[in-house]
């Protein structure tokens, strides 16, 4: 029994985030919960390890920022180092491919950059490995095949059954990372190694710009005769048409309740 | 039968002399229309003003010139009208084909999927010498009749179970066949938790595409390689993004206008070649049952909030137990101390989006009706026959809410129990 019990290797991809208001450089939120989900299992599963890993330039602001991470109670975070604006997914690829862990979690999505929440695809095709996105939960690893709960909208959860070595991203369903600690974040290591580093001449030749504010959609009411559109437009958002039943006793009324209810499909 | 129009003059005489003794009859055999307005003798167009109009509820007469009151099948007739009005488009050799995978949440276009197809509409009709065609594909069963209103040419409805559930790789596996067979011009997916944004970003790279993620505005650029530019959020939606709009582009909601000025044929199509079955290492064991008290009450599907007139509050906390709903409540339930903060739903407490909200014993202050407003079915249990939330409600009924709620939880023990005996 006890063979199956033993702990697994964790990679926790970790990138350099950006406070929503001051923009100053911080742990990315998504990042830090899935490094909270690592750390839990390594409660769980005895005997496993986690390590972080970073691909990016190494400056002033983005090393504070990484200490963010070692923060919440590690030793060491493995840099590969970069040049600035350079793709980060061959380097990523060619050490996770070495270094080959069971487990890689990752956030969705970057808080800089295009943040467009393609590196756990990108990692998952090269690597062919399976990916499964919006992580809620662990709950059990045996025998090579971990069991997942997959976060759905309205607060839903579905259970999936996967086989190792995988790929998981995680973002807001997962429990708030912990508090980062000063001082073990000094004293822990950042171990830089140099990797290959390729420009991404795609990024920078688009224009990126301060995100303006949407457009709000109108709503525009094409009407055949004044009437109706001064009707549209003096009508109350919630208007009538509903049904509404009087005198009925409650056994009545409980059973159109009902049909409402299992037209919709809310009862489980 | 002849086509000469036969005209009997004394009965236009008595239809035009309101104070003839049958000149209400003869009205009536006319028909509504022809009372108030006819061809007279020299071809010219007469009116009556008088017979126009008819005498409301107060004894006062009232005109509506909209044309809705001239009897039911006027009326009809010009509803009618106004659904023919949109127009048929058939596209039988298109130039192009723009692919759209919308969701189908609940099994019916979101409006999400709507806005996604309006997009793909102008994406298709960009030139009008040679528009392209809107080809849909979608997976699972769906409740959806209106694919043609909403834009879409061709139809591929894809069955199978195997696409039932979390099947990202079966899935995969049916759009890289589409891919092959008829090499789409531009992907289309939304960007949106429920699916899109996974099954898009894995279809990227299964095509080898950089796709723009996260797209709220596309403009016609001729320097751009598929002749449009495209505008992205991207970095935690604090950057925008210009950028020629590539093959695949995964779009945000309110990206374009849904269609509503014509009706297309949603054509069904099929492929030729079979869809590999694709070899899984993810395997999907359903949704599992969640307690609904500790689902956020802004996602919560389904409310069961109460108000000031609650009075048996055991039987109401029994109620959502049985129902399976998260529990809200008004402002007065609140400060009562019935129900903690947190469960305040309105103005001062949470917005919520359920998509049923079951109200009993709340009036329907404007701050909780503000609230509400995005929920799609309200149903209210009140004593009150004229209170505001009974004229929200989709279904209201008036009567005794504990009375109600206890029948209602009885109801559903026994569906439940029958079911557990049926399987």
């Amino acid at each position: 029994m006890q063979p199956e019990q033993q702990g697994i290797e964790v990679a926790v991809l970790v990138s350099v985030g950006r406070h929503p208001i001051t923009g100053r450089a911080r742990r990315a939120d998504q990042d830090a919960r899935g490094l909270e989900l690592a750390l839990g299992l390594e409660r769980q599963l005895p005997g496993s390890r986690v390590s972080l890993l970073h691909a990016g330039p190494r400056g002033e602001e983005s090393e504070s920022a990484l200490r963010g991470y070692l923060g919440m109670g590690l030793e060491r975070l493995t840099l590969l180092e970069q040049a600035e604006g350079s793709d980060a997914i061959p380097a990523l690829a060619e050490h996770l491919a070495a270094a080959a862990p069971q487990l890689v979690i990752t956030g969705a999505r970057a808080e800089r950059g295009e943040g467009s929440g393609l590196l756990p695809y990108a990692l998952a095709e090269r690597l062919g490995w399976p990916l499964v996105n919006g992580l809620a939960a662990v709950e059990s690893i045996e025998n090579g095949v971990a069991t997942l709960l997959q976060a759905l909208p309205r607060g839903q959860r579905r259970r999936l059954k996967v086989r190792l070595p995988a790929i998981v991203s995680v973002d807001g369903a997962t429990p708030v990372a912990r508090q980062s600690a000063f001082g073990p974040a000094r004293r822990a290591e950042l171990v830089a190694t140099s990797a290959p580093a390729e420009a991404d001449r795609e990024l920078a030749e688009w224009q990126l710009a301060p995100a303006r504010k949407r457009p709000k959609r109108l709503k525009i009411i094409k009407a055949a005769s004044a009437r109706d559109r001064f009707k549209a437009a003096a009508a109350k958002a919630e208007g009538g048409g509903g049904q509404v039943l009087k005198g009925v006793s409650a056994e009545q009324g409980a059973e159109a309740i009902l049909k409402l209810l299992n037209e919709e499909g809310v009862l489980r | 039968m002849s086509e000469i129009r036969r005209r009997d003059p004394r009965r236009e005489w008595i239809a035009r002399n309101r104070l003839h003794p049958e000149h209400a009859s003869v009205l009536a055999e006319q028909g509504g229309s022809a009372a108030s307005e006819w061809l007279g003798p020299n071809g010219v167009i007469r009116k009556n003003p008088r017979a126009i109009g008819f005498i409301g509820p107060n004894g006062i007469k009232r005109i509506d010139r909209s044309g809705a009151q001239q009897g039911g099948q006027v009326a009809g007739g010009a509803r009618q009208g106004a659904q023919d009005s949109r127009r048929r488009v058939e596209i039988p050799e298109p130039a192009f084909l723009v692919a759209v995978v919308p969701e189908l949440a609940g099994g019916r276009l979101s409006g999400h999927d709507k806005d996604l197809l309006g997009l793909a509409r102008r994406l298709a009709d960009a030139d009008s010498e040679r528009p392209g065609a809107v080809l849909a594909v979608v997976f699972g069963e769906h409740k959806e009749e209106g694919f043609g209103e909403a834009g879409i040419d061709r139809l591929l409805h894809l069955a199978d179970d195997t696409y039932a559930g979390f099947a990202p790789e079966a899935r995969l596996a049916a759009l890289a066949a589409v891919e092959r067979e008829l090499a789409p011009r531009h992907w289309l997916l939304p960007d949106s938790p429920l699916g899109g944004a996974d099954l898009g970003r894995r279809l990227a790279l299964r095509l080898g595409e950089r796709p723009a993620t996260g797209v709220w505005q596309i403009e016609a650029d001729g320097a751009a390689p598929l002749g449009w530019r495209c505008t992205a959020r991207g970095a935690a939606e604090s950057l925008d993004i210009q950028r020629p709009l590539p093959r695949l582009a995964l779009a945000l909601a309110e990206c374009a206008e849904p269609v509503d000025e014509t009706r297309h044929a949603a054509a069904p199509l099929s492929l030729a070649e079979t869809i590999p079955s694709a070899f899984s290492r993810i395997e999907d064991l359903g949704q599992v049952a969640v307690d609904p008290a500790g689902v956020a009450l802004a996602e919560a599907e389904f409310i069961l909030s109460g108000g000031n007139g609650v009075k048996d509050w055991e039987g109401f906390h029994h109620a959502a137990k049985v129902l399976g709903a998260t529990e809200g409540a008004s402002r007065v339930a609140v400060d009562d101390g019935f129900m903690a903060r947190d469960r305040q739903v309105g103005a001062t407490g949470t917005w919520v989006t359920a998509r049923v909200y079951l109200a009993v014993g709340i009036s329907g202050a404007i701050q909780h009706l503000q609230g509400i407003q995005s929920c799609d079915k309200v149903v209210a249990i009140n004593l009150d026959p004229g209170c505001d939330m009974i004229k929200r409600a989709d279904l209201a009924v008036i009567g005794d809410s504990a009375a109600i709620l206890a029948a209602l939880v009885a109801r559903v023990e026994q569906q439940r129990g029958g079911q557990r005996d049926a399987a």
